[in-house]
């Protein structure tokens, strides 16, 4: 579809000139608009038969993302690839449009979901040494329903427990790249330290 | 629950347990009766109403008076019993390893004569008790980033891609060429009908009688209409052939390759 745009721009050094650039960006936004899922580069290489670079098309995306930059969506990249999202703080104003409000999850959830991805790959028996309670099964079935939980393999002692990890799903969700950008834990030193730390969540 | 309904006026009175004051209660902690269960509930287990405990009384963690602790906690064990919470056994359990750490503390120290210095039997609760509000801090700032769904939408601008792959794009030059075509076919189908009355065998037989009704030899080729298509020529040519089986015309040939004539068996008999 955009051959005959990307095709005369094998000549420059970048690998793609300047117009025809812009013409590919145009099928990389239409591709991403459209798009059910993130598109990872390999994706978005297949928009076209010329072989495009990595750090070429990261430009591009980071081009289009800036195009972008004041406007009602954004373009983010997460751990699947890049994908537009609604600025969050729109999503107020558009949640007056539907009578239902978003659900949110338990405390026993998040906690369950704080634990799987802080110290994957663990096990339910890791999860309930933390929080010091059993971890009922609807708890897993939720996080298992949404898609950000899933059982990557068993752990090699009596009884194989199954050891649970979180997806990129959930990293897609939470609009991350990679565990490493999940909110730093809170240092041991800093827990001692305590006093401002207990927030009111014991009634909440 | 907000935190304001908890926070309790010095002035009013404290909650009572069985009649007694109950002391161990957090000054700041009022309940209004109907939404205690609701406070209670909220904690996720032991270990998080032990934080509670020790946050809300700036306990230190490194060295928790146990006794202080263990007692606030049986009062609120025995709060949750007296409103007939189900009392999960992790509870329980944590009670008696309360009691129990209280107790090794109690109990003399071995004598020196074991090796390394005795690990303080704290040490495991407050390692516990760290890691636990460690995730649990943990899943309140995970808690806090906006989430696909519930913060923020994903952008998709909806092309039926099912659709357009099943069904086939209909624009008004297709719905044009439909027509045409269909108009075509009514055309053949209706030339069709009239052309089979007029190659009737049967017709052409009676046709050919009629022009032989005057009983005088008529030139072979005369009997053919020139101007109709092959195939009436042919059903013409039927026709001849089926009339003189029946023998009702004869068909004369004066000499090779010479003219044919045919005639009426019957002279001036009609056909019909």
């Amino acid at each position: 579809m955009s051959d005959p745009a990307v095709e005369m721009t094998q000549q420059t050094d970048s690998g793609i000139s300047a117009l025809n650039a812009e013409q590919f960006r145009k099928v990389v936004e239409a591709a991403l608009l459209t798009a059910e899922e993130p598109l990872s580069l390999s994706d978005l290489k297949k928009l076209t038969e010329i072989p495009l670079e990595n750090r070429w098309l990261e430009r591009l995306l980071e081009e289009l993302s800036d195009r972008y930059a004041d406007s009602g969506v954004e373009l983010n990249r997460v751990a699947s690839g890049w994908r537009f999202r609604v600025r969050p703080e729109l999503q107020p104003h558009l949640d007056r449009l539907s009578n239902e409000k978003p659900p949110r999850y338990s405390r026993a959830v998040m906690e369950t979901l704080a634990i799987i991805a802080y110290r994957q790959p663990v096990t339910r028996g890791d999860i309930e040494e933390i929080r010091g309670v059993t971890v009922s099964s609807q708890i897993l079935k939720t996080l298992e329903a949404r898609g950000w939980v899933e059982v990557i393999g068993t752990r090699d002692v009596p009884g194989r427990p199954e050891l649970l990890a979180t997806t990129k799903q959930m990293l897609d969700d939470f609009n991350l790249r990679s565990l490493q950008e999940l909110p730093a834990l809170e240092e041991m030193s800093g827990l001692l330290a305590q006093g401002s730390l207990l927030p009111d969540e014991a009634a909440a | 629950m907000t935190q304001n309904a908890l926070l309790l006026d010095p002035a009013e009175p404290v909650a009572r347990i069985h009649g007694e004051p109950l002391l161990e209660i957090p000054q700041d902690l009022y309940i209004p009766p109907d939404a205690l269960e609701v406070v209670l509930e909220s904690f996720q287990g032991p270990l998080d109403l032990l934080l509670y405990l020790i946050r809300k009384h700036n306990l230190d963690v490194l060295d928790i008076p146990m006794a202080q602790l263990t007692r606030q906690y049986m009062a609120y064990i025995e709060m949750m019993k007296q409103h007939r919470l189900e009392l999960a056994a992790e509870y329980l359990l944590m009670a008696a390893v309360l009691i129990e750490i209280k107790s090794r503390m109690l109990l003399p120290r071995p004598s020196k004569a074991s090796e390394e210095e005795a690990e303080d039997p704290r040490a495991e609760l407050m390692r516990r008790l760290l890691e636990y509000e460690q995730m649990k801090l943990a899943a309140q700032r995970l808690n806090e980033l906006p989430q696909a769904g519930r913060d923020f939408e994903l952008v998709q601008v909806l092309i039926e891609r099912t659709a357009e792959t099943r069904l086939p794009e209909v624009g008004v030059e297709d719905l044009r060429q439909a027509w045409l075509g269909l108009l075509a076919r009514a055309k053949l189908n209706a030339h069709h009908k009239v052309r089979r009355e007029e190659l009737s065998v049967r017709e052409q037989m009676t046709r050919v009688l009629r022009m032989l009704r005057h009983g005088e030899f008529e030139p072979f080729e005369n009997l053919f209409e020139i101007e109709g298509s092959v195939p009436h020529l042919v059903v013409t040519f039927i026709a001849i052939l089926e009339l003189a089986k029946e023998n009702l015309v004869e068909i004369t040939q004066t000499e090779t390759l010479g003219k044919i004539y045919v005639r009426s068996s019957r002279g001036n008999d009609s056909a019909d």
